[in-house]
């Protein structure tokens, strides 16, 4: 255990992205105390402040505050920089959370799919289908189909990503299936849901691991861009990709409202894929030499 | 024969899909699709056309029945047969995706290319930098940062729209390219990413054949070594991830044409989903999942003729 701590440690890319990570989550969770306001806080005598200026800041209840406006304020009066702060609360949550129920639900499904056979054909079909329609589009109508909610954009996200998981889970469990652990456990009439949990998860977590954190990457991103078009969460719930969206339509005169959630945004997702590619790197040698190959 | 009856099942379960994700939305499906701007007339017409008033897999069959037929609804928003609608927009969609697929493969199959050769030489430590940076950026932050530079700061280019290639209103092929330019290189970017690393390794493991050795050995050209000899072998893993690429590529396609407004299939998409355009969506949906089903069809034929080691 401690060795496989310091090999993580020792690889470059995963002390990076776990750097990045936990400066981001430490700026998620310190966001009050950061110098932000409401980030839902309209202050109509302070549209469009340019980023960088010093001034007074008017809350909803009246209160009037001195407040620096690190990175400006957008149409509506509202503190950019508090936006972006609390916006990384959600793009972590998001991405964390897509994660989580994609690789709960497709080890499962994949669980069920490798070790009863008759399952596997319904199961495998349905997946080919999911995997035909292009990631994006499916999320877009799991979204116009649900409504725009937290939990319904997680869900709209992570249903893509289900197939593949479902897959690496389907192979892992087949070659696992034929271990000699596993036959002992059998031969012991060991219950098959103690078979799949004790005997075949534990020996597939580690290319889950890297799976995931890959699925929570792209959840980000997907959810910037669900966002950005105008179809994710509601702009009352600050997202990188809804202040984007937001700036968008003065992106002209005011371009900082774009950039500056883009120069959050993409950091992270850089950190979680560089995690990620360290991860496989030691965690999984043998997928790592498969997908470069 | 026998590779297009496979894709019954798969396009049969997408059809399954699209059908089912509207019947996730609360409330009377008939209602859902006429959209806002229906009449109660309208919500009556729908539900006796789709049969709505009887089990779910007659009107499953039904539904799979007119499209079967090329009939994929009719959107009551915009008054217009999806199909109609689709066809007005194809055009933009596919001078953008197509441009962009071309682009990129020029650019990354010979840069992939290069750093198989020189691996570990700067051109290969820059360009595996690129792919990870390169799955980090979303593709409207590069049209912003293009917008921006070569539009707004330097007027090299058109910020924004699209002009027709074919029709009474075009301009040209001149005109056409010019405001493609940016769209073109900001969508390009994430799909060089993704062919140039494919490219690398699949050239790379080339590289290491006998007949590699043996080509050197003969005296050729280290051009003809790297192009008739380890590209021409690599060239099945390359053409496979340019065929997944389409997913990636039709996604990037609807976020691009809303950056710079283009009158395409994705803004349909998007504006279907603002205005809950359920008719829409749903042709969208499998007019898109056909179209990367069937490239990716040819692409496995396409192994025919690059490897005639594979027969099917």
């Amino acid at each position: 255990m401690k060795s496989v701590v310091r090999k993580l440690l020792a690889h470059s890319a995963i002390r990076f992205g776990m750097s990045v990570l936990g400066l981001l989550i430490l700026l998620a969770a310190l966001a009050p105390w950061l110098g932000t306001v409401d980030p839902a806080a309209m202050d109509s005598a302070n549209i469009n402040t340019q980023a960088g200026v010093a001034g007074q800041f008017t809350l909803l209840d009246g209160t009037s505050l001195a407040h620096t406006f690190w990175m400006g304020s957008d149409n509506f009066g509202r503190d950019i920089y508090s936006r972006v702060l609390y916006g990384t609360r959600v793009s972590l949550l998001v991405g964390l959370l897509t994660a989580v129920v994609a690789l709960l639900a497709g080890g499962l499904l994949g669980m069920l799919a490798g070790y009863f056979r008759t399952l596997d054909m319904v199961l495998m079909r349905f997946m080919d289908g999911l995997m035909a329609i292009p990631a994006i589009l499916l999320a877009i109508a799991l979204v116009a189909a649900m409504g725009a909610k937290l939990w319904t954009v997680i869900v709209a996200i992570a249903i893509p990503e289900i197939p593949r998981v479902t897959r690496l889970v389907r192979s892992l469990v087949l070659t696992l299936r034929e271990e000699p652990f596993v036959e002992a456990a059998k031969a012991l009439a060991t219950p098959t849901p103690v078979i799949l949990l004790r005997h075949i998860l534990p020996n597939a977590m580690a290319p889950l691991i890297v799976q995931g954190t890959f699925i929570a990457a792209s959840a980000v991103l997907t959810e910037a861009i669900l966002s950005f078009l105008g179809l994710g969460l509601p702009a009352d719930i600050p997202t990188w990709g809804n202040i984007m969206a937001e700036g968008r339509v003065q992106f002209t005169q005011y371009p900082g409202n774009v950039l500056f959630p883009a120069l959050f945004l993409v950091p992270t997702v850089l950190a979680i894929n560089l995690l990620g590619d360290g991860l496989r790197d030691v965690l999984d040698p043998k997928f790592a030499k498969r997908s470069a190959g | 024969m026998q590779r297009l009856l496979a894709l019954v099942p798969v396009l049969f379960t997408v059809a399954v899909i699209v059908f089912l994700i509207l019947r996730l939305t609360p409330g009377d499906p008939a209602a859902v699709i006429a959209g806002n701007n229906a009449t109660n007339e309208d919500i009556d017409r729908i539900r006796e056309q789709l049969g709505l008033t009887r089990p779910l897999l007659t009107q499953f069959m039904i539904w799979l029945g007119n499209v079967v037929q090329g009939d994929l609804g009719y959107s009551f928003y915009l008054n217009k047969p999806v199909t109609e609608l689709i066809a007005q927009r194809i055009e933009p969609t596919l001078s953008l995706a197509a441009g962009t697929m071309l682009l990129a493969v020029l650019v990354a199959v010979p840069l992939g290319t290069l750093a198989a050769w020189r691996m570990g030489g700067w051109l290969d430590r820059i360009l595996s930098g690129f792919a990870v940076a390169g799955f980090s950026v979303p593709v409207f932050v590069i049209g912003y940062v293009l917008i921006y530079v070569f539009a707004i700061e330097l007027q090299w280019l058109p910020v924004q729209g699209y002009r027709r290639l074919f029709g009474a209103s075009s301009q040209g092929l001149g005109a056409w390219a010019y405001q493609l330019v940016l769209p073109w290189c900001s969508l390009a970017t994430i799909y060089v990413a993704l062919i140039a690393r494919v490219t690398r390794a699949s050239v790379s493991e080339a590289l290491t054949e006998d007949y590699i050795r043996t080509a050197r050995a003969k005296g050729i050209t280290e051009q003809m070594v790297l192009l008739r000899h380890a590209l021409a072998n690599a060239a099945v893993p390359i053409v496979t991830v340019v065929g997944i690429g389409i997913a990636l590529l039709i996604g990037g396609v609807v976020v691009t044409e809303t950056v710079y407004a283009i009158p395409g299939l994705g803004s349909l998409t998007v504006d279907a989903v603002l205005n809950r355009d359920f008719p829409v969506i749903q042709g969208v949906v499998l007019f898109f999942s056909l179209l990367y089903v069937l490239i990716n069809l040819l692409v496995d034929l396409s192994y025919l003729w690059l490897d005639p080691r594979i027969r099917y």
